[in-house]
């Protein structure tokens, strides 16, 4: 049976510690406490700690979430020395660069940048690979900060650079809340991180963008105006700037769970021929960029929700080589389900492993909310992945699966730590598709379940949640 | 052991949901009179 297979995939780090006072947290508090600004100042990384993180170099895959295991926490005081800002799939982007992308993914005239810092951003940003001559003319020559300052005068939001101010972005239009400088930064944000991990997956693979057919964008951003608010479709306007003039696109969204949805789904289109390479992006999440501040002040940590994350993937039908989508197994939570931890996960897990007779046990590596724990656990939001692997154990026990004894090592034996930005979807299982995919190409796993969940009761429509999941393994070689 | 007494239902989604715990409350006597569910990533 042939099955379509990941080509590649990309993850990137935008490190935007002066973009923190735009998360949605930050922003509403310090409507109550005017002291608040100053005290994440003081706590806000420099890009050497954040690029030297070592849950951030997981992320790019310069090291395995289980070389995690191995370093003492604080991770925040135990830095890697030996840490690079590129690696296999992506990078870690300075905030000046970034603050060059977003001008140049600005098709409106929203972002307005000095002119030293956009001299300064060209040559920063001239010796990256991923930056072309088109962008070059995009990113222009600034303006006068004079200009600058009158716009923020007249509503414009600021942006700095340290304490520098360097640029704004303004209203999209006088009346339209959802054309507010806020949203369209959240959007332009998405953007921009989006089109540049779709640069990178097209750059490591090597993979001409003009051959793919499709985009699906599974952020949880909202575009739109006032007529169509969340109308979407970021994935067209990713793809326009990625060079991939051959593209449509579209939106999936299913709150955190949407990449998950999304990847079943861009599967589904390759398997059936309808087309032939499919690209999923998710982008980062501005809002959710220092949300819990709180709990890190507290501690007397840094600011660990400073960064922007994003990944892309493209999905290809089946070359006898690369790991295989098992779209005969899919994993999803019905209406009818139930919402219990144990009703979630039988539907996720054994469900699916039942129609193959598989055993919880039988798949090596399970892929769940994967939340950086440190940026949790201090705010009392626990051990995201530790719970879900917990969950995911006890079914197995249950099911006499698993010895009881075995249990509290199921995290490590068919887990991993949490090492996810806790940017909404991003954290949903994918960060890991690249460890297992170069985990099975390699022979040291066979297969790997990637576990979704999304609340869908935040948005007041119902008082369900969601879940899916998928299983990929390595290519029977039949394509 | 929660006869006559309302009790506010507060869930966590990956944790124990608020309609789960509110049907144990009603099994136990209780009245539910609210009953979410949070989410807190």
């Amino acid at each position: 049976m042939t099955y379509p297979v990941i080509k590649g995939v990309s993850y990137i780090l935008a490190h935007t510690p002066d973009l923190v006072g735009y998360g949605s947290k930050p922003t509403r508090e310090f409507m109550k406490d005017s002291t608040l600004r100053e005290q994440i100042n003081q706590k806000l990384r420099n890009y050497d700690e954040a690029k030297k993180y070592a849950p951030h170099q997981v992320y790019i895959g310069n090291i395995t979430p289980e070389r995690l295991w191995q370093i003492e926490k604080p991770w925040f005081e135990n830095l890697l020395e030996d840490a690079s800002r590129y690696g296999p799939w992506g990078e870690i982007m300075p905030q000046d660069e970034f603050y060059g992308y977003l001008k140049i993914v600005d098709e409106f005239d929203l972002v307005f940048l000095t002119s030293e810092f956009t001299r300064q951003v060209g040559v920063s940003l001239s010796g990256h690979r991923l930056f072309t001559a088109e962008d070059e003319k995009r990113l222009g020559n600034g303006v006068e900060e004079k200009l600058i300052r009158e716009k923020i005068a007249a509503g414009a939001l600021p942006l700095y650079n340290g304490d520098l101010l360097i640029g704004c972005i303004q209203d999209g239009h006088d009346e339209d809340d959802n054309l507010k400088a806020h949203i369209l930064l959240e959007n332009l944000t998405c953007k921009a991180t989006g089109v540049l991990a779709m640069r990178n997956v097209f750059h490591t693979l090597q993979f001409d963008p003009a051959d793919i057919d499709y985009a699906m964008n599974s952020g949880e951003e909202g575009v739109g105006d006032r007529y169509q608010r969340g109308a979407g479709n970021l994935a067209k306007a990713m793809a326009e700037l990625s060079g991939c003039i051959n593209s449509s696109g579209s939106d999936i969204k299913a709150f955190c769970c949407g990449p998950v949805h999304t990847m079943v789904l861009a599967g589904s289109l390759v398997q059936s021929g309808i087309f032939e390479n499919v690209v999923v992006i998710g982008g980062g999440c501005l809002a959710k960029l220092g949300m819990k501040m709180r709990g890190h002040l507290s501690n007397a940590m840094p600011i660990l929700e400073d960064v922007l994350a994003a990944f892309a993937v493209v999905i290809g039908p089946d070359d006898g080589v690369n790991p295989q989508i098992r779209l005969d197994v899919i994993g999803k939570h019905d209406v009818g389900a139930g919402s219990s931890q144990q009703a979630i996960y039988e539907s996720l897990v054994k469900k699916p492993l039942d129609k193959i007779s598989l055993a919880i046990p039988d798949i090596d590596k399970y892929a769940t909310e994967l939340h950086n724990p440190e940026i949790t656990e201090p705010a009392g939001s626990g051990n995201v992945p530790k719970n879900n692997y917990r969950m995911i154990g006890a079914l197995a026990v249950m099911q006499g699966q698993l010895p009881r004894e075995d249990l509290d090592n199921f995290e490590k034996s068919h887990g991993m730590p949490g090492y996810s930005p806790t940017q909404g979807h991003i954290p949903s299982a994918l960060p890991y598709l690249g460890h297992a995919c170069k985990s099975i190409l390699e022979g040291e796993i066979s297969r790997s379940m990637f576990v979704g969940k999304g609340s869908l009761f935040l948005a007041k429509m119902t008082n369900m949640s969601d879940g899916i999941s998928f299983i990929i393994e390595k290519n029977q070689g039949a394509g | 052991m929660f006869e006559g007494k309302k009790v506010l239902c507060i869930g966590e989604r990956d944790g124990i949901p608020g309609s789960a715990i509110a049907e144990c409350v009603k099994t136990a006597g209780g009245e539910p009179v609210l009953q979410l569910t949070q989410c807190f990533v």
